[in-house]
């Protein structure tokens, strides 16, 4: 299961990678999207993997995963997401501004 | 009075000051004498301790872990400057009231210069070393303010820079100058600081923290070959030179040298660079001081004169040569003052300050030009004047140095040079404004100032001839208190006396007071000479060319780095962070593979990451069609949701999962204004250098998570898991760490969500966005009105979804649910209707604004923080009392509960924010029919 989590993770910094290399807004800020699913998947894993112990309190529970890095990833998928809204926004700024939507503001349109 | 009280009160009355103004010029200034004369009543209050011999301290801790306190200290040499700061300070106040012109701002004047006296008295009341150099940076700021008061001239606007400059930069080496002596003593405290001078002289360190400190000092006191910014300062409104370069800015840097002398003097590193520089900037600045033909520049030079005999004084380092330069320090303030301010009544009444255009001023302003004469008598060491004594004493010092060593006699005769110089210049001043003929071609006919403008002056002058006549009895306890302080041990016998009988110090006055007229009578060819020689070796012109060279250093090195190209520097980034990751990959030996034991791989969980990667490369492959793309990684977010809940994540995955849903939203909103497709620009050869770069960097974090994964490790969690319930109340660890254990990072993160909505609410702002009328394929947009069956659902559903929410906020603090997931779940609730039911009939039942909705979260959880406060608890400790409410049972009410309410209403206040000003974009859009 590790394995299969680390190529995930490794499979989505790449998509995100290439994505935020992209010439246009709209791929960068995809690009951006991809990178924070792969960031928050990486900072929850540290907390390591665990099936079935959610860190709620209960009677009879066999044990809990770290609830830590739960609580950090949270606030970062908010956080993540105000972000990606500013982002594109800005995105959408930069087109009225400049007329188009390169990153560099001097694409053809 | 605390001593903490006296350096605030400056602070808080700045903003009353300004305030006041609004109300006329006379009740600022009132407010400003107000102020002032409290902190002075203040200081009157501690008086008592230093002259009882006693020092003062009071200490607030602050970081003290770091060696950091709020500690203020009142001892004599505190006293004397705090009451020059805020005597001087006062009579400044009452000038400037009667100086500054109808249309410049008084408010704002008499804010810098309040900011300026709390600085001030800042520095000269600390007892901690930092908090010392805080205040020193203070009065940096505050005085460039000040310099830069008139700031539509240029001159002042360049003066106040370059003295930004070079106090600032000084700043910085008494910063380190300042850690090094707490490094060597082991505390930033004073009191042990100046008990530790031996240790410090010792130790290897010594030189290094010395040259850094007096680097401080220097430049702030305008020593050679720092002194050129102070002539510049004089682009500064009359009082504000009266101020910064009589009592306080430029005293700091003596202030310095007279209090850690204790600590640094005693030894020849400070006795040839103290006293060196010091000699050089006394001859230097007298020598100036002759041939500048503006009243306030031969002033200003004088005062750079003045400021290194005080210099050279401390550098000699004897306690009577410390004694004397003490003395000087009040003796200069007084005569100095005043002959900036009758400067500036003269500026004020004829309108320059030119000397070969002021001429005969006496027949016009009688009373002004005697009240002149007299402090610039004093100035140049008249007897029966304050100068003189001091003069005295500077020359009986420099007299009995070291007679046995080679080369001795220069002092001494340096020392009488800028005797001489000085009472040339001080001749000028009396002779070349007030007499010397008829004035030329003046502005103004000028006649005496406004009664009260005089009052200052007249308060100074007769302070000049007081300590002239009767040292001893005016001067003399401040004197010996601050003595005591400085040499930080007992005052040695001196004298105050005017007569000390005919001894070398009194034929060096006699040879200054002749050579003084002499060299004033010959001036022409001594002019003709300066003349030739101005704008040689000028420091400024160094500054300047200093200057030029590091912002165009600045300029090549920027223009180098950032070509402009987002996609070249995103490369560059990346590129770096892989080669930093493989250098620490390479440096260590040990297999890739931990010990930990992995879990095995179900089939159900294969499939969904099978479709996770599906998706992702389909996602980038056909990232052009950008609809596409959009759906493809909504897939993504889904997957990454469900591994959430695969292991033990349920939080997550809810927020997730709602984050997702409004994520969507959003980029679909925006996607409408932006290309439905991006071109295909990148060569080939680009791309692949991408894709080379993305997959190494995917390896990377691929081959490190493995690596963390597959190891064992240590948690702090086990004391979150104890306490959760017993300390916090609730079941759900994640949600109590998020309201409770941590409560403040949450109250950081939501400000930013806050702030984040805000700052988009700005950017969407009058935005004017061209969309398609038609997709790419030059369809029509569909023109449908929102379907029914769908409209009518999400009515329905409305209810429901809001009662979700509430169960899940209400049920967070023990089981997966709170304040965020509940917010982001009404805030998809409330977006479903607009998407189904339009904008108008949406925004007719829920109003569009949204700012209240986050700023009463903010407040909430912030109120939550501050009532722990209010029973005497620290910020955000929370509280919980099980209570029985009928028919539902037990309930559980935590005060952590409206924390999350709080957190709750930013995230629904921020999220539709931003989703609905978007949104809106949508409906101003001109469409086709209105055109």
């Amino acid at each position: 299961m590790e394995a299969l989590l680390s190529i995930v993770i490794g499979l989505l910094t790449a998509c995100g990678v290439y994505l935020a290399l992209r010439g246009r807004t709209f791929p960068v800020v995809l690009g951006m999207t991809f990178l924070s699913y792969a960031v928050n998947l990486f900072l929850f894993a540290m907390g390591r993997l665990t099936i079935g112990q959610p860190p709620v309190i209960a009677a009879g529970a066999a044990g809990y995963t770290d609830p830590l890095p739960q609580a950090l990833v949270l606030t970062a998928i908010v956080i993540g997401f105000a972000m990606t809204a500013f982002v594109i926004i800005l995105a959408l700024k930069a087109r009225a501004e400049l007329g188009n939507d390169h990153v560099d503001g001097r694409g053809r349109s | 009075m605390p001593l903490y009280l006296i350096v605030l009160i400056p602070f808080l009355g700045a903003g009353l000051a300004a305030w006041g103004a609004r109300f006329g010029r006379s009740h600022s200034a009132w407010i400003s004498g107000g102020v002032a004369l409290s902190a002075l009543a203040g200081l009157a209050s501690v008086a008592s301790w230093p002259f009882g011999g006693e020092t003062l301290v009071q200490t607030h801790a602050w970081l003290p872990s770091a060696g950091v306190d709020l500690a203020f200290r009142l001892d004599g040499l505190g006293l004397l400057f705090a009451g020059l700061i805020l005597g001087i300070g006062l009579l400044v106040i009452l000038y400037a009231r009667y100086y500054l012109s109808e249309r410049d701002s008084l408010g704002r004047l008499y804010a810098y210069l309040l900011l300026f006296m709390g600085s001030m008295l800042g520095v000269v009341l600390s007892e901690n070393l930092i908090q010392l150099l805080i205040f020193w940076e203070l009065t940096s700021l505050s005085s460039f303010l000040l310099i830069g008061y008139w700031r539509h001239r240029e001159e002042a606007r360049q003066g106040a820079r370059m003295a930004l400059a070079i106090t600032g930069a000084g700043g910085l080496a008494l910063l380190g100058g300042v850690l090094l002596l707490g490094e060597i003593v082991g505390s930033y405290a004073l009191t042990e600081v100046l008990a530790a001078g031996d240790i410090i002289r010792a130790h290897p360190l010594y030189a290094p923290t010395l040259v850094l400190i007096l680097l401080g000092a220097f430049t702030k006191s305008a020593q050679f070959p720092f002194h050129f910014w102070l002539p510049h300062a004089m682009a500064a409104p009359t009082p504000v030179s009266a101020y910064l370069h009589s009592a306080t800015m430029v005293k700091a840097g003596v202030f310095l040298l007279a209090r850690l002398f204790p600590a640094l003097s005693g030894t020849m590193e400070w006795t040839h660079l103290v006293g060196g520089f010091g000699m050089m900037t006394l001859l230097v600045g007298a020598y100036f001081a002759l041939f500048k033909h503006d009243l306030k520049g031969l002033l200003a030079y004088s005062t750079v004169s003045h400021l290194g005999l005080i210099t050279v004084l401390f550098g000699i380092g004897t306690p009577l040569a410390a004694v004397a330069g003490v003395f000087h320090i009040i003796n200069h303030a007084t005569f100095k003052a005043s002959l900036f301010m009758a400067a500036g009544i003269i500026d004020h009444e004829t309108g320059t300050r030119d000397m070969r255009r002021l001429n005969g001023l006496w027949k016009f302003m009688p009373y002004t030009a005697t009240l002149a004469m007299v402090a610039a008598a004093a100035m140049a060491g008249v007897p029966l004047l304050n100068g003189f004594l001091s003069k005295e004493m500077f020359f009986a010092e420099v007299a009995e140095l070291s007679p046995e060593m080679r080369g001795a006699w220069l002092v001494p005769a340096a020392a009488t040079v800028a005797g001489i110089f000085a009472v040339a210049y001080s001749l000028r001043f009396i002779h070349d404004v007030f007499f010397n003929g008829e004035p030329v071609d003046l502005p103004r006919t000028p006649h005496e100032p406004p009664r009260w403008m005089k009052v200052p002056v007249e308060i100074l002058v007769a302070l000049c001839l007081l300590v002239g006549v009767l040292p001893a009895l005016t001067v003399g306890p401040i004197l010996d208190v601050a003595a005591a302080a400085v040499l930080g041990g007992p005052t040695p016998e001196y004298s105050l006396a005017i007569w000390h009988g005919f001894n070398p110090a009194l034929g060096m006055s006699l040879i200054a007071l002749v050579g003084g007229v002499l060299v004033y009578a010959g001036r022409a060819p001594l002019f003709r000479l300066a003349d030739r020689l101005a704008g040689r070796n000028d420091a400024r012109a160094l500054y300047n060319r200093l200057l030029e060279a590091l912002l165009a250093f600045a300029r090549g090195l920027t223009t180098r780095l950032d070509t402009g190209s987002l996609q070249r520097l995103v490369f560059a980034f990346v590129a770096f962070a892989l080669v930093l990751g493989a250098a620490g990959w390479f440096g260590v030996d040990g297999a890739l593979t931990g010990s930990r034991a992995t879990l095995p791989v179900d089939g159900v969980s294969a499939l969904a990451v099978l479709g996770l990667i599906l998706a992702s490369i389909a996602t980038v492959a056909l990232h052009r069609q950008r609809f596409i793309a959009l759906v493809l990684i909504g897939v993504v977010g889904l997957v990454v949701s469900l591994i959430f809940v695969k292991f033990s994540a349920p939080d997550l995955a809810l927020t997730q999962l709602s984050v997702e849903v409004v994520t969507i939203v959003l980029l679909l909103l925006a996607l409408y204004f932006l290309p439905q497709s991006s071109p295909a620009e990148s060569s080939p050869a680009r791309r692949g250098r991408d894709l080379a770069l993305a997959l190494l960097a995917g390896g990377g974090v691929g081959a490190l998570t493995w690596a963390v994964l597959t190891r064992p490790y240590e948690t702090i969690a086990g004391y979150f898991l104890e306490n959760s319930v017993p300390g916090g109340g609730g079941g759900n660890v994640v949600n109590v760490i998020l309201v409770d254990f941590r409560g403040f990072d949450t109250l950081g993160e939501i400000t930013v969500l806050a702030l984040a909505g805000l700052a988009i609410y700005a950017l969407v702002d009058r935005l004017r966005l061209d969309a398609p009328d038609v997709d790419p394929e030059g369809r029509a947009w569909s023109r449908d009105t929102h379907p029914a069956i769908m409209a009518s659902l999400t009515r329905l559903l409305l209810p429901l979804a809001l009662l979700v929410s509430v169960f899940i906020f209400l049920r967070g603090h023990n089981v997966p649910g709170g304040g965020f997931i509940a917010g982001l779940i009404t805030a998809v609730a409330l977006i479903m209707q607009y998407m189904a039911n339009g904008v108008a009939w949406t925004q007719s039942r829920l109003p569009a604004n949204m700012h209240p909705v986050a700023g009463a979260g903010l407040a909430i959880a912030t109120l939550t923080g501050l009532a722990s406060l209010a029973f005497g608890h620290p910020f955000l400790t929370s509280t919980f009392a099980h209570l029985d409410w009928p028919l539902v049972g037990e309930f559980e009410l935590a005060s952590a509960m409206a924390f999350d309410l709080g957190v709750y209403l930013v995230v629904v206040g921020a999220t539709l924010l931003i989703l609905i000003h978007l949104g809106l974009l949508h409906d101003a859009r001109p469409t086709k029919e209105t055109r």
